[in-house]
């Protein structure tokens, strides 16, 4: 392209005379990296990214290793006499149940709980521009609230440093796993993960079902040592009636050994009651406590602030998002259709995006620019307007299997952009440092198109500089938004 | 259709990323996903209003339809719990259809009506579901550097 305002360098020279980055390139463009690979967020990947977790898994094997180490003691010890004197039936609630218990855990833990991506810099540059032009000329930090109304009531959005965004109402960012996610409840360590938008009905299913069984395991627990010790009782009775039957030495041996083996089994049987005793109490109080967050339409989050209470006044600070029926409130919440999962963990890395470290920092920007603008020319605005219009094609590049395991997270339609990486001029220091070399246009995914050219323009360039400025001087408040590190 | 594919082919060999403009989100209404239909200053010169209410206002219905709460969703609801919500490794749940729904009909609009006038739509589910992108692109001859004629776009409520 000859009329290429920027070209400055002939692009044919540029795109041969590194030759160890072109090897690298060529070994690099052999694995294309997964969005996975290079979340920013404080989370652990499995199986390709189908299933994730917490970095700080907390207590989850201990949560898992105690519910099945009990209902092991259960189905060992006491089935097996209770299906003797009562019904079959009894052990098979108790599978049933336990199977609940462990799919809505495993549920809750290894789904998405509702994570925001993080801002693209053009997306964070675009904000802040907001923010300054409606300011003072002169220059001061980004502010860190937002009022919007909602449903005729004032509510704050703060603005979060981690992610460079306003926080959508009801997110919160956790600081355990460094992400902002939505509807936001809590982090919960029993369980592994945050539970937020997208895992909350499978939490409160982890919870009211493993109410059921532990109460349920308690009960038959009950009933066991009671049937047990009338059983024993009344073989006592009948040998201490019939003493002519046997000396008194043999019967009073044969009592003891009836004792024993009672006891044998009750060993087991204690510990499954103390298990379930001091369990009863937490789980059925979480229970009925996350009842009536649902019933109220809140969050945990929210009610541990006293966001929505109502010692203000109740006409001020209702809870916007309420549906003022209980039922309502209750079915959106629990029975509500299932959001997406907006980080796309099973996409790939746009390779147009990843320049390596190393040689943006030897490479002058007007000869980056003039290298990138090269392509831009020859190849890829061509490619980027062609795979718009054949966008579709793109899915054909997802690995099967995406579209059927949304609920774990995959975003079926689209790639989130990576929004993290940073361009040239390096807006971020604490995003992930591993950057895949560039690929001169050989893979794609739909938002390289949108990205790549960006990171070369120069009017972009132009609005970068502010924010590592703004990084500068902002001052955090809240501890969990500490994501930045002042330049000195 | 024949005269929407030679703009977009004048555009490949012309083309160059100026801007970006960013709908932001409109919470009035709670946290259903919904875009601000507020025309930002920067596409004034470059598409009719209308045109760009409409396709704003028809993502927001789908969204609506995407969200809604009703005897569809309860149904889907209650039968994911009853089969210990194993039911989502098979079914593609209505969110997601109504979503590729969306993501044709933003294919359509940029062919149809965005690309002959140099922008292009991001889908927002790409953008976290926070933003609707639309980049707009300019012809190399024409301008330079235009770096972002006047700031702010599709502003926020305040």
């Amino acid at each position: 392209m000859k009329n290429c305002e920027y070209q400055q360098i002939d692009p044919r020279t540029l795109v041969v005379s590194p030759s160890s980055a072109q090897k690298h390139t060529e070994k690099e463009a052999e694995r294309p990296r997964r969005k996975w690979e290079v979340f920013p967020g404080k989370n652990r990947f499995f199986c390709g990214g189908r299933i994730m977790l917490a970095r700080q898994s907390g207590v989850l094997p201990l949560t898992l290793g105690l519910i099945v180490f009990t209902c092991g003691l259960f189905f060992g010890f006491d089935c097996s006499f209770l299906v003797e004197h009562l019904t079959v039936f009894i052990p098979m609630i108790a599978a049933v149940l336990f199977l609940f218990v462990v799919i809505s855990l495993l549920w809750t833990s290894f789904t998405d709980p509702g994570i925001l991506p993080r801002a693209t810099p053009d997306e964070a540059a675009d904000i802040e521009k907001q923010i300054n032009t409606s300011g003072s000329s002169t220059y001061r930090p980004p502010p860190r609230t937002k009022e919007i109304l909602i449903n005729q009531q004032v509510v704050k959005l703060k603005y979060c440093f981690t992610c460079k965004m306003f926080r959508p109402p009801r997110t919160s960012h956790c600081s355990l796993c460094d992400n902002c996610v939505e509807r936001f409840d809590h982090h919960c360590p029993w369980v592994g993960n945050c539970v937020g938008k997208r895992n909350y009905r499978f939490f409160y299913s982890f919870i009211i079902s493993l109410s059921f069984l532990t109460s349920f395991i308690f009960g038959c627990v009950i009933t066991h040592i009671t049937l047990r010790s009338q059983i024993c009782k009344s073989l006592v009775q009948a040998i201490q009636e019939s003493p002519a039957r046997y000396p008194l030495y043999i019967s009073h041996f044969i009592i003891l050994i009836e004792m024993l083996s009672c006891l044998d089994t009750s060993l087991c049987t204690v510990v499954e009651l103390v298990v379930c005793f001091f369990s009863i109490w937490s789980i059925l109080g979480l229970s009925g406590f996350h009842t009536y967050l649902v019933a109220s339409n809140l969050t945990t989050n929210e009610d541990i602030k006293g966001s929505w209470s109502s010692k203000r006044g109740a006409d001020e600070s209702g809870n916007p998002y309420s549906h003022s029926n209980i039922i309502t409130n209750c079915c959106a919440t629990l029975c509500g259709p299932m959001p997406p999962s907006l980080i796309d963990r099973r996409g790939f890395v746009p390779p147009d995006e990843a320049i390596p470290a190393a040689s943006a920092s030897e490479i002058e920007l007007p000869l980056f620019t003039a290298k990138n603008d090269a392509h831009m020319c020859t190849q890829s605005t061509k490619d980027m307007l062609e795979r718009m219009v054949h966008s579709s094609d793109f899915h054909g590049l997802c690995p099967p299997g995406t579209s059927k395991t949304a609920p774990l997270g995959l975003g079926v339609t689209s790639t989130p952009a990576r929004s993290t990486q940073p361009s040239p001029s390096a807006l971020c220091s604490q995003q992930h440092v591993h950057q895949p070399v560039a690929l001169p246009c050989t893979t794609y995914s739909r938002s390289s198109k949108r990205d790549s050219p960006l990171s070369i323009n120069p009017a972009f360039r132009l609005a970068s500089p502010s924010p590592s400025l703004s990084r500068v001087s902002l001052i955090l408040d809240d501890s969990p938004d500490t994501g930045f590190v002042p330049i000195p | 259709m024949a005269t929407e594919f030679h703009n977009l082919q004048e555009l490949r060999h012309s083309a160059s990323l100026a801007n970006k403009v960013f709908i932001q989100r409109d919470y009035s209404e709670g946290t259903t996903c919904k875009f601000q239909t507020k025309f930002p200053s920067e596409l004034e010169s470059r598409i009719e209003r209308t045109l760009f209410e409409d396709t704003v206002k028809t993502l927001n219905n789908y969204y609506a339809e995407a969200e809604k709460i009703g005897g569809q969703s309860y149904l889907e609801g209650c039968l994911a719990c009853a089969t210990a919500y194993l039911i989502f490794l098979c079914m593609e749940t209505r969110y997601e259809k109504v979503l590729k729904k969306i993501g044709k009909y933003i294919q359509e609009q940029n062919e149809k009506i965005y690309a002959p006038r140099g922008l292009l739509i991001t889908d927002p589910i790409e953008r976290g579901m926070r933003v609707i992108e639309i980049s707009i692109y300019e012809d190399r001859g024409s301008s330079g550097s235009s770096s972002g004629s006047s700031s702010v776009s599709g502003s926020t409520a305040r």
